[in-house]
């Protein structure tokens, strides 16, 4: 997970993932940065999000973006 | 049939009567009906193409979801005994023979619109020296831009699991035909529109009443500011037209295509509110937007919004894209992980001006909206340490500036729209830079346009109210439920003016053809 913040804390250093939970909804995380985030999630941990799983409720939140992580991990 | 011909009213009058009148469970019946009806008004020869990404969608749909929900129940029943490779290998396996059922629906239709887009019509060659385009002289399928982006939208969601497909022929049949999604979208997903499509509707007095005001309003936004401004901007076209006038054109032509665009995307609305249909907002104030992304994210949402779900993310994020983001990383640093981005917008915003038509001005100004979009969100960090040091940028007053620059940028690229010839197009860019005719502003070369004084009036006037609607919108409170909350005599008056206003002022005669919408020729 801290591996995770870093990423997210390189995109936008001004926002504290640790309590935002509206990153699609409030507009802090536009296209651009969402796939920013797969190539670096992808380069980081393995793990590659197919274009299926970008969908706001799995990119609003620091915590959301893990369970996603961890669940295509699994699969 | 336009929205905009007595055969419409008559059409729609005699469907609100049947589909309240007959019983619930068949009103999506007559939606269907009556959605065929509207559609073979375009012509018997269209009737081909729509049958054809109508039954190749629900059969692939059917096959692949099929296909899904049997590798479900295997995986559930033998769940103990596979382990977690075996579960991928026999996932990956399923999915290899739906992709092949998919490649071919996908490909064969979209081959279809391509070959219609190639060979069947040049859109803009079809304007008329008025301005105003013609459908008539043109054989391109109707709709086809459409429908076809709705079906294989559902068609990519089914395959991805997204969606559940539709057993009901005749529910996907009215699915890809719902009539006023036709004319100019918007393009719905199958999960948006399937409860209010098919679900019962029993007469909701206050929901009708709104859907007919919001009709109204697209209306007015048609028939009294864009077809009216229509006849100068044929006139602004002309050759000789070049530095202030080209500048004045790009304005005349955003207040066209915002009240023809956003005035069809009313009606259509407004329709399916009528008939209790929920459809996606295609607008929202775009032209408050402070740079071209927030643009295109308040303009044309539907069709961006497919794009990116299934052009740009599907390439961005797909293996060999990240295999290059990590190579262009070794080298290249952070800047080399942004390369599957900036590949992945070229792609996207030529696909989005090839929809648009098979014309190299259409490529150019795909290009042209790409490349602002992404030097722009280059420079986000620069914007940033600007807004900290400089307090003033925060104001109000900068956000004006920042709102009144997109205008004035957005139309400049938008201009590109109006010229088959790219370097005609680019000539007159040119001569913004060195003609300052500022003269043509009080010559009397206006009264020459077209356009008489009372013309300038109530365009004038028409431009004011569509501004107020969308200030006083701003907090994305719907204006008409602002309506609702004012006295019920001085609300019905200003509706009563709204009605006389189009009636009295709009632009009957001027190109009054069967779909003279300017998306239509998309």
């Amino acid at each position: 997970m801290e591996q995770l913040l870093e990423i997210l804390e390189g995109l936008h250093p001004e926002v504290d993932f640790e309590l935002a939970d509206d990153l699609i909804d409030a507009k802090i995380f536009d296209s651009f940065d969402i796939v920013t985030l797969v190539a670096e999630i992808n380069a980081e941990f393995d793990v590659a999000i197919p274009a299926e799983e970008l969908i706001p409720e799995n990119f609003n939140s620091a915590e959301a973006i893990w369970e996603l992580i961890q669940r295509l991990d699994e699969e | 049939m336009s929205f905009t011909s007595i055969n419409f009213l008559v059409f729609f009058g005699i469907l609100i009567i049947l589909y309240y009148a007959l019983p619930k469970k068949i009103q999506w019946i007559v939606l269907l009906v009556a959605s065929y009806a509207f559609y073979l008004f375009a012509g018997l020869k269209y009737l081909g193409f729509i049958l054809f990404t109508t039954i190749t969608t629900y059969l692939v749909t059917r096959y692949m979801d099929g296909r899904i929900k049997a590798q479900n129940e295997y995986l559930k029943e033998h769940k103990a005994e596979l382990s977690k490779e075996d579960k991928k290998a026999y996932k990956k396996q399923v999915k290899s023979r739906n992709r092949l059922w998919f490649i071919l629906t996908i490909v064969v239709n979209f081959g279809i619109l391509f070959f219609c887009k190639a060979c069947l019509v040049d859109p803009l060659h079809s304007m008329t020296d008025s301005g105003v385009i013609s459908f008539l002289s043109v054989g391109l399928p109707f709709g086809i831009s459409f429908y076809m982006f709705q079906s294989m939208g559902y068609v990519i969601d089914v395959y991805r699991g997204k969606a559940e497909a539709e057993n009901n022929f005749f529910k996907v049949a009215l699915f890809v035909s719902f009539f006023p999604q036709l004319v100019q979208g918007p393009i719905s997903k199958w999960e948006q529109l399937k409860e209010s499509l098919f679900a019962p509707h029993p007469f909701d007095r206050r929901q009708v009443a709104f859907g007919l005001q919001r009709m109204l309003w697209g209306f007015f936004k048609k028939l009294v500011i864009a077809d009216r401004i229509a006849v100068a901007i044929g006139t602004l076209k002309g050759t000789e037209y070049t530095g202030v006038s080209f500048f004045l054109l790009t304005v005349f032509y955003a207040v066209q295509i915002y009240g023809d665009f956003t005035g069809g995307i009313d009606i259509a609305i407004g329709v399916g509110e009528t008939l209790g249909v929920i459809m996606p907002e295609n607008f929202i104030r775009p032209y408050f937007s402070k740079n071209i992304a927030e643009y295109w994210r308040r303009w044309h949402i539907s069709l961006n919004e497919w794009m990116k779900s299934y052009i740009f993310y599907p390439i961005t994020v797909s293996g060999p894209m990240l295999k290059l983001a990590l190579k262009t990383r070794k080298s290249l640093g952070k800047f080399g992980m942004r390369i599957p981005v900036y590949i992945g917008s070229l792609l996207t915003w030529l696909g989005t001006g090839v929809w648009h038509g098979f014309n190299l001005h259409f490529i150019v100004w795909g290009l042209m909206n790409c490349f602002v979009i992404v030097i722009s969100e280059e420079l986000n960090p620069l914007y940033e340490k600007f807004h900290q040091k400089y307090s003033w940028s925060n104001t109000r007053g900068y956000n004006v500036f920042q709102i009144l620059r997109m205008f004035v940028l957005m139309n400049l690229i938008r201009a590109s729209d109006l010229f088959n010839d790219v370097g005609d197009y680019f000539r007159r860019m040119g001569s913004l830079a060195w003609q300052f005719n500022f003269h043509v502003l009080w010559d009397g070369t206006l009264m020459n346009l077209g356009l008489n004084a009372v013309d300038y009036v109530i365009l004038i006037a028409g431009i004011v109210l569509m501004f107020l609607v969308s200030f006083f919108s701003r907090d994305d409170v719907s204006f008409r439920v602002k309506l609702q909350k004012i006295p019920w005599m001085v609300r019905y008056l200003l509706i009563f003016l709204l009605l006389l206003a189009v009636i009295l002022f709009g632009s009957y005669g001027i190109g009054y053809d069967a779909s003279n919408f300017i998306y239509n020729q998309f």
